[in-house]
């Protein structure tokens, strides 16, 4: 088929396509979300957005048992909240293909830690892929549904951001040939019922499936040996594997596609090879510990870095001592450019009046993670998707009653759906006096606006139930749920003031919806402007860190603010902080 | 040509239209017969954050991010997050540079300065610098949100492809009703560039 350049997780979504799967379940998150997004466009393949990674791994593990292949994927950290059915799926083994493809972050681009979920495959038992390029992406993830059904085992496919996010000239394929008839119940309790007395013999066919797999994949093309000059050998996989080849050209690779179970015995022959051996790995030194273990000399984390991503620069100074020369390096300080809250976001005044307010605020996974930057400067803790509201329980149980009341969870509509129902339920339960906010932009916005069980829209774009979050707080035992609109700054003060003197719990819904979403009625209203006759440069305004207001020093005596019309969406929030009425829509000429 | 591995990188502020300036090259690199990698980092990055994209092409092309200071081309969409990404290029690289300024969080708020005279920096240390007022020849062409396609118009001079294949690409990525605006927007940056040449 003619030559297209696609993203890793292009790559992935059309192998799944060839491959027949049938059903593909993911929460969004960066690097992985493209995956979904893109096999919703195949009409053959069932994709859904599922509340969180376990739930959407379970969704798999039910296509599989019923039958058909299925394919669920998620960040790096996501494989933690799936972690509980996938070490039990490792036992049962599947019916149809099941491939769990995670994404990790190396260098945390967009991420709370840099886990190198390798070591999952070691600790679940269960084989895991890695590709180097969108070709082998597309590939390793059709291999991985064969390996999956020829071995009886769940797959990994893990991928990282270079990988998930780079684009590479790739040779689509036909759709494999093949039975792609509908499932069918088949029952099998000894396989598929995990009590003990089933699980401690299936134990013992995942020990033998893993020793099988390690003598074939000796003997397979994904493990391949790249001979160079024979002086230097190179044992690396995935996206290392480019860099290797960048700064060692001369080398003998060995490039392994599986990274578990390693081919212990091609190690072993091509190790014996050579006097200098590199294991050249991205974080952990996983491949560089288990080849120690059998018995062979290597550098590795000896001179690798075992934070951050590799890069070309990062190898070559490990293996050489030398940084690089920059031709041209500026002289002076440059000025940081930080991620913010786009201008018209709903978030902006929450985060304002919690700063006013002095709270603390334990905080969660979202684009209001960024209420930590200055000038707002109003979250204090953040963990994983879901932890704020555990976390804000935890912290009054441990304050005197006057200062829990300025602990405050702030959660997103998508993380509160995710795990966070489970911590506000506790937080009922165990009689918690902290206050809860739910900023409901009516969508997953960080990683690019997807649709959630709130949002109304499934996936595939089709309508559905709407989660009604104030009914869902009330029906687990909330008895004060105030809904407010975050652009009317006094009022939305005013009550998150009230709620945080109340002595039991309360949960404030923060309702607006995100300035990208496309569908919702909620146009872009004229910009702003400053009156530079009104304005007196108290900067007030300022105090909203809105990427569309500008401070020119120069102004006046004390300098003034300037709106800049390209940016502003008339959200009018700054035309609230003005005190002297400068702020108004602007007027053309 | 086809042999040596050429290097450009795209940087900007996140929401400037960096993706599909940097979706459009590779593409038509592609068309060319070349082997073409790019990576950038999307997710938080991308909230207004400095932003850029690798691209490489040759005859086989490894890893998709670019070693530092082996950069040839330059494509800045904003002159601090131009200047910012000099130390990636290499000695006598070209620098193409949007006449444009976006103030980031610590200058508004008053804390820190956006540097002075950065088109003369640039020129100084990369002789071959075209600083280009994109927005304006967008506007010209008829919407000033064609910026990133009228500046993708002029790195176009800098790059042995032929036209017909940058038109095929559009037609392919840009959508329709936004199509007639955005070839006009690459041809008025093509040819303003070519002038200043």
């Amino acid at each position: 088929m003619k030559r297209t350049m696609l993203s890793g997780n292009e790559a992935i979504a059309r192998g799944a396509f060839e491959a027949g799967v049938k059903v593909a379940s993911a929460y969004p998150g960066t690097p992985s979300t493209e995956i979904l997004e893109n096999i919703a466009r195949y009409s053959t393949i069932d994709a859904s957005w599922a509340p969180n990674e376990k739930v959407a791994l379970e969704v798999g593990i039910g296509a599989s048992f019923g039958g058909g292949r299925a394919l669920v994927a998620m960040k790096h950290v996501g494989v933690n909240v799936a972690a509980d059915p996938l070490f039990t799926l490792s036992y049962t083994g599947v019916r149809g293909g099941l491939v769990l493809v995670t994404a990790d972050d190396p260098e945390l681009h967009s991420s709370q830690n840099e886990q190198d979920n390798r070591n999952y495959a070691k600790f679940a038992k269960i084989p895991m892929f890695e590709p180097s390029d969108s070709q082998e992406a597309l590939d390793f993830t059709r291999l991985a549904l064969e390996v999956s059904e020829r071995f009886d085992t769940p797959v990994m496919l893990r991928t990282t951001t270079r990988i998930s996010h780079s684009k590479s000239v790739v040779e689509p394929s036909e759709p494999a040939a093949g039975p792609s008839t509908a499932g069918c119940i088949e029952k099998n309790p000894a396989k598929f019922v995990m009590l003990p007395g089933n699980a401690r013999k299936r134990h013992t066919v995942v020990e033998e499936r893993l020793r099988s797999m390690e003598e074939w994949a000796c003997h397979q093309s994904f493990n391949r040996i790249e001979v160079g000059e024979g002086k230097v050998g190179v044992i690396t996989s995935g996206v290392s594997y480019l860099y290797a080849k960048e700064i060692l050209p001369d080398a003998d690779i060995l490039k392994l596609g599986l990274v578990y179970p390693l081919p212990k015995q091609l190690i072993r022959d091509f190790a014996s090879r050579y006097d200098t051996l590199y294991v050249i790995e991205e974080l952990d030194p996983f491949i560089e510990e288990q080849v120690r273990a059998l018995g062979i000399a290597v550098h590795g984390k000896d001179l690798l870095p075992i934070c951050g991503e590799l890069t070309p620069a990062r190898l070559n100074k490990a293996l050489t001592a030398k940084d690089v020369q920059n031709y041209f390096v500026p002289s002076e300080p440059l000025p940081n450019r930080p991620p913010n809250m786009c201008p018209g976001c709903p978030h902006r005044s929450i985060f304002y009046s919690l700063n006013r307010l002095k709270a603390f605020v334990t905080g969660d996974i979202g684009c209001y993670t960024l209420g930590f930057m200055e000038p707002l400067s109003a979250m204090d803790t953040c963990i994983c998707m879901g932890a704020s509201i555990g976390n804000a329980t935890g912290m009054t149980k441990v304050l005197d009653p006057e200062e829990a009341r300025r602990v405050v969870a702030v959660i997103g509509d998508s993380t509160f759906l995710h795990t966070g129902i489970n911590g506000l339920m506790d937080m009922v339960y165990n009689k918690s006096t902290a206050t809860v906010l739910i900023l409901d932009n009516r969508i997953t916005a960080m990683t690019g606006r997807q649709e959630n069980p709130g949002s109304g829209y499934t996936l595939m774009g089709e309508e559905t139930t709407r989660i009604d979050l104030e009914a869902l707080c009330r029906s687990v035992g909330v008895k004060h749920v105030t809904v407010i609109d975050p652009y009317d700054i006094e009022h939305t003060r005013n009550v998150i003031k009230t709620e945080m003197q109340r002595p039991e719990v309360s949960v404030v819904i923060a309702r607006r919806p995100c300035m990208l979403v496309k569908r919702d009625p909620v146009k872009r209203q004229p910009s702003l402007a400053v009156d530079a006759d009104k304005c007196t440069g108290c900067r007030a305004c300022l105090q909203l860190g809105c990427p569309a207001i500008e401070w020119q020093p120069d102004a006046g005596d004390k300098g003034k603010a300037v709106i800049n019309p390209l940016l502003c969406c008339g959200c009018g929030l700054c035309s609230q902080m003005c005190h002297f009425d400068a702020i108004g829509v602007r007027h053309e000429g | 040509m086809k042999d040596k591995v050429t290097n450009i990188l795209i940087s900007g502020v996140g929401g400037q239209g960096i993706l599909l300036a940097s979706e459009v090259l590779s593409e038509v690199l592609m068309l060319a017969g070349y082997d073409v990698k790019k990576s950038e980092i999307h997710g938080m990055a991308q909230r207004g954050g400095s932003v850029v994209s690798h691209i490489r092409y040759g005859a086989k092309v490894f890893s998709s991010i670019i070693p530092e200071g082996q950069g040839d081309i330059l494509l800045g969409f904003e002159l601090l997050e131009t200047y910012r990404y000099l130390p990636l290029l290499r000695q006598g690289a070209k620098v193409v540079a949007n006449d444009l300024k976006i103030l980031p969080p610590p200058v508004t708020l008053g804390r820190e300065k956006y540097p002075e005279n950065i088109p003369q920096k640039i020129r100084q240390a990369f002789p071959d610098t075209l600083v280009m007022d994109g927005l304006a020849v967008a506007s010209r062409a008829g919407n000033p949100r064609t910026a990133n396609i009228a500046l993708l118009g002029a790195l176009s001079t800098a790059l042995p492809i032929e036209t017909s294949y940058w038109h095929e690409t559009l037609q392919k990525m840009v959508p329709e009703r936004f199509l007639e605006v955005n070839i006009k927007a690459f041809d008025l940056g093509r040819q303003t560039a070519a002038s200043q040449i």
